[in-house]
């Protein structure tokens, strides 16, 4: 069963506390491959790597279903800042 | 390390850090101790280790091409970097993915620590962090000490 962009969202909203969650399908439709962009301020006081992990980690059993996944971790404050460049 | 995570663990209820320990430990245990001490000495064999899809020359993935364009942009020299195309290697392809608990290829160690892949690379990259690191390990001459003049004739 591909892995649609809506069952991805469900399954990071259910594994993490989100306050922004950006999903794109980059497969065109095949589910093979995903870029996402995670604020929560589950990553505060963590560095990338770690913040990875941990999705990486919530979400095994999806990565290992998808060719490519990419992700950008940020905790609320730095999503601010980002909005605001 | 833990313990934000269990911070936020028990307000929301969610997975928790032993189901993290628990997957760690299982992963561990896949691996023999021997493809364990090949891939520790591979890791070793030069100050950068790129484990990737295809060569530095030919890269049969995105991902993996952009780590490689990343690392030549910052002029890291052919002797110090050490690079595995995990698809001739089906074995290290999947031992390498249990050793760094770390589902995808591209993976980037720098003197026998693992990094991360391409999304870690590119955002080092971009903020700076990769030059210092690279710098810092010795694998890249510091920004001050570089000739000048770079032009090529």
């Amino acid at each position: 069963m591909p892995i649609s962009a809506v069952s991805l969202e469900n399954a990071i909203k259910n594994a993490l506390p989100v306050v922004h969650l950006e999903i794109q399908d980059e497969s065109d439709g095949c589910g093979d491959k995903f870029s996402v962009v995670i604020v929560s301020e589950i990553f505060e006081g963590k560095n990338t790597l770690q913040r990875h992990r941990l999705v990486n980690e919530l979400l095994k059993d999806y990565i290992a279903r998808i060719h490519a996944f990419s992700q950008k971790t940020l905790t609320p404050q730095q999503y601010r800042e980002q909005l605001a460049k | 390390m833990f313990r934000p995570i269990l911070n936020s663990s028990l307000r929301i209820a969610r997975p928790t850090a032993s189901t993290v320990v628990k997957a760690r430990l299982r992963a561990y245990r896949y691996l023999s101790q021997e493809a364990r001490s090949t891939i520790q000495k591979a890791i070793e064999a030069k100050p950068l280790v790129l484990f990737m899809k295809g060569t530095p020359d030919a890269p049969q993935c995105g991902f993996s091409r952009a780590v490689v364009q990343v690392l030549d942009l910052h002029g890291v020299p052919p002797e110090k970097l050490q690079s595995y195309n995990v698809l001739e290697d089906p074995e290290l392809r999947n031992g390498i993915k249990e050793f760094s608990e770390w589902p995808t290829i591209p993976q980037v160690y720098v003197n026998g620590e693992f990094i991360g892949g391409c999304d870690i690379l590119i955002g080092m990259h971009q903020s700076g962090e990769l030059e210092t690191l690279l710098e810092n390990s010795n694998i890249i001459p510091k920004a001050a000490e570089e000739p000048a003049q770079t032009t090529s004739s």
